[in-house]
């Protein structure tokens, strides 16, 4: 084992349901039990409530950064690793820093930290996680730039649900709770429907049971049991186009493999383009591998080695136009034509 | 004739428009929080959001607060006003009579899974609370998830034990609001008989048991006004049987992935005229497996086998469909392979296309 820190994720489903209220009183219970505590990284987005459960508790200052002539302010990690207390807070797991900063997000500040040996507690949103992008964007409409890759979160020892109901956080939201007036006029209109914030609750709920099913296996089984079961001998591959289509299909794909528990790689064919550029560093952050083939027919390239890789299943966009041809092709393997979510 | 534009109706609107002729119907609303154990602290949950909402100015009091409870508990309930209890026998039951005379906005009921005593109104607490409702008073409760009957059997598992007592799962989904109390298990301290490993089964079954709730409740009032959105989040795997198809593999990873999403499966068959008597066979036992393995089985008739499984597919909100290649060696290439058809009809669905030949 190693002597990281343990990482505490309070996931919710929208702002204002209270994630960082929720952190805060855990870090005062914390300190009231005679532990190191400190605040890396505070939002107080003026809500009074949130401010006031931050009293008593020790600040790291934060780092002033320059970026065109403009004045930053982000986390100083180094400053939280320098004071080496037992527990961090640091909130807003998915923030990405502003250019010039050690670290291009957050969550890599917050693993530098966890490396330290220090304990942290974070807050995220569920529409951050990566492959839930394009469900969330199906859903509310809204796509979601800033993400963070599943298995970050999945490096969590403990993800806990802030849960309110929609209806509260609607009431929340008109009392001035989480936004002044003109802001949370904008926000009901938009993104906080009861719609929206049922499904997105929903995909929440489910996300944390996922969570501890994760982490239950991963204590039962170290890791090369773990390895040689994986999947119950499942096997993805992403074929990687430069359509657009293919970051929904990447998507899809970790997630799918995720909850099989089984190894996934992506396959492209060696065109070098800048989209498939964008897709192959899309994989890597979500940590796929990816394979070049070569070949004049795209299909009978992917066939061949999907069955050299010994796949079992081959995931491909709905728009590839060779996905017929594919599915032809290969008849003693599982193919997965993906389809875009299409909001009516 | 005035021409109108035609427009689609805004689900909002809808949904807005559903609950405030629900509250002019003059029935209480309910709110539960859930917990799944005791000392997760839904009952000081449902405490404190008492405080909170008469701080804002509503009429609160309690109708039923546990005799063992923590300090903690006892601490914000006696900053309320209590109802006093009724004693049948020598058990506290909730003075239903009371609290409707009281007409308070708001009655706090604990334990909402409680048995009434032999000789009490209704034999369990959670018909008090219909009565309560029915009278225009709102509740909020709380319940501990041991408690609803449908899942008894999956948390005997668990636990080795099963309570006596219990809420039907269908009072709940009549619940405007549920919430959950989610605490890791670690945080629970030393649990009497359960360890860690179990307590955390819990935790996620009640997450799920949550999810789903939430899932239907929105479904229903969707559905109720003709809208055809898939809100939902879960996975709904459809598993298309034919008698040429090899099925059973098919119907075995339906069922895997199913359970691993924490979805639903469905079977779909579409009847043929003049099957022979070993391929109806085929299909029948298909069928069974499929139910066997926990499918919801569909029958459905029509000339276009296809069109009606694309048709049920989206009327089902299915997120993936499952279906064989068709043993047949070459497709006439001026006929359109029906795989082809799925694929083109399934927009917004996955469509997972399996071997027709033994599985590997």
């Amino acid at each position: 084992m190693t002597s990281a820190g343990k990482l505490k994720v309070f996931l919710g489903y929208a702002a204002g349901v209270g994630k960082t209220w929720q952190m805060l009183a855990e870090a005062q219970t914390l300190k009231a039990q005679g532990h190191d505590i400190v605040i890396g990284w505070f939002e107080p987005h003026g809500r009074k409530e949130t401010i006031a459960q931050t009293e008593g508790l020790e600040f790291v200052p934060r780092r002033v950064i320059e970026h065109r002539g403009a004045i930053f302010e982000e986390m100083d990690t180094e400053a939280v690793i320098r004071r080496n207390p037992e527990i961090a807070v640091v909130d807003e797991f998915a923030h990405t820093n502003v250019p010039g900063s050690e670290r291009p997000k957050r969550w890599q500040d917050v693993m530098a930290i966890l490396d330290a040996g220090i304990d942290v507690l974070t807050s995220l949103n569920i529409q951050h996680i990566e492959s839930l992008n394009d469900q969330v964007w199906h859903v509310t409409g809204i796509r979601v730039r800033e993400t963070i890759p599943d298995w970050v979160v999945g490096e969590a020892d403990e993800v806990v649900m802030v849960d309110v109901t929609p209806r509260a956080l609607l009431h929340r939201l008109e009392r001035g709770v989480v936004y002044a007036p003109e802001k949370a006029r904008a926000a009901a209109e938009n993104f906080f429907t009861e719609s929206n914030l049922t499904a997105l609750r929903e995909l929440a709920l489910r996300q944390t049971a996922h969570q501890l099913e994760e982490r239950r296996e991963e204590l039962r089984l170290p890791e090369p049991v773990r390895a040689q079961h994986s999947g119950l001998d499942e096997r993805i591959l992403l074929w990687i186009t430069p359509d657009p289509s293919s970051a929904m299909l990447i998507r899809r794909g970790r997630r799918v493999a995720d909850y099989l528990n089984a190894p996934c790689e992506a396959i492209y064919i060696d065109r070098d383009t800048p989209q498939v550029a964008q897709h192959l560093n899309f994989c890597r952050n979500l940590r796929i591998p990816a394979h070049c083939l070569t070949g004049s027919d795209s299909a009978v390239a992917v066939a061949e080695y999907s069955r050299a890789a010994g796949a079992t299943q081959i995931y491909v966009a709905r728009s590839t136009r060779e996905a017929g041809k594919l599915v032809r092709l290969v008849k003693d393997m599982q193919v997965t034509i993906v389809s875009e979510r299409i909001r009516k | 004739m005035a021409s109108r534009e035609i427009t689609r109706p805004d689900p909002e609107e809808l949904l807005r428009h559903i609950q405030e002729q629900e509250r002019q119907g003059g029935r209480g609303r309910l709110k539960v929080f859930l917990g799944y154990a005791p000392r997760v602290g839904k009952s000081l949950r449902m405490f404190d959001e008492g405080l909170r909402r008469r701080k804002r100015g509503q009429d609160v009091v309690i109708g039923a607060v546990q005799s063992r409870g923590s300090d903690a508990v006892e601490s914000f309930a006696c900053q309320l006003e209590l109802v006093p209890p009724k004693i049948v026998g020598d058990q506290e039951t909730v003075d239903i009579a009371g609290v409707i005379a009281r007409r308070p906005h708001v009655v706090l009921i604990d334990e909402l899974a409680r048995d009434n005593p032999p000789g009490s109104a209704n034999p369990h607490r959670w018909q008090d609370v219909e009565q309560i409702r029915d009278a225009g008073i709102n509740v909020v409760a709380a319940l501990n998830l041991q408690h609803i009957f449908e899942h008894q059997d999956e948390i005997e598992k668990i636990t080795g034990k099963r309570a006596r007592n219990f809420v039907p799962e269908s009072f709940l989904e009549t619940a405007d609001e549920i919430v959950i109390v989610d605490v890791p298990a670690e945080d629970l301290g030393q649990h009497p008989t359960l360890d860690a490993d179990a307590l955390t089964q819990l935790r996620q079954l009640a997450l799920l048991v949550v999810a789903q709730v939430v899932e239907q409740q929105l479904q229903r009032y969707l559905d109720a006004h003709g809208i055809r959105q898939s809100w939902g989040t879960q996975e709904r795997i459809l598993v298309c049987i034919t008698p040429r198809s090899n099925a059973k593999p098919m119907i075995e990873s339906g069922a895997r992935a199913a359970a691993r999403f924490h979805g639903q499966l469905l079977a779909v068959w579409v009847k043929q005229e003049g099957l022979t008597r070993e391929a109806d066979e085929v299909v029948q036992s298909n069928l069974d497996y499929a139910r066997k393995l926990g499918a919801e089985v569909h029958i459905l008739e029509g000339r276009d086998a296809m069109g009606a499984i694309i048709r049920f597919a989206h009327e089902q909100r299915v997120t993936q469909v499952y279906i064989g290649h068709s043993r047949q060696p070459a497709w006439k290439f001026w006929a359109a392979n029906p795989v082809d058809r799925l694929i083109h009809g399934a927009e917004g669905m996955d469509v997972r296309i399996f071997p027709h030949g033994q599985p590997a």
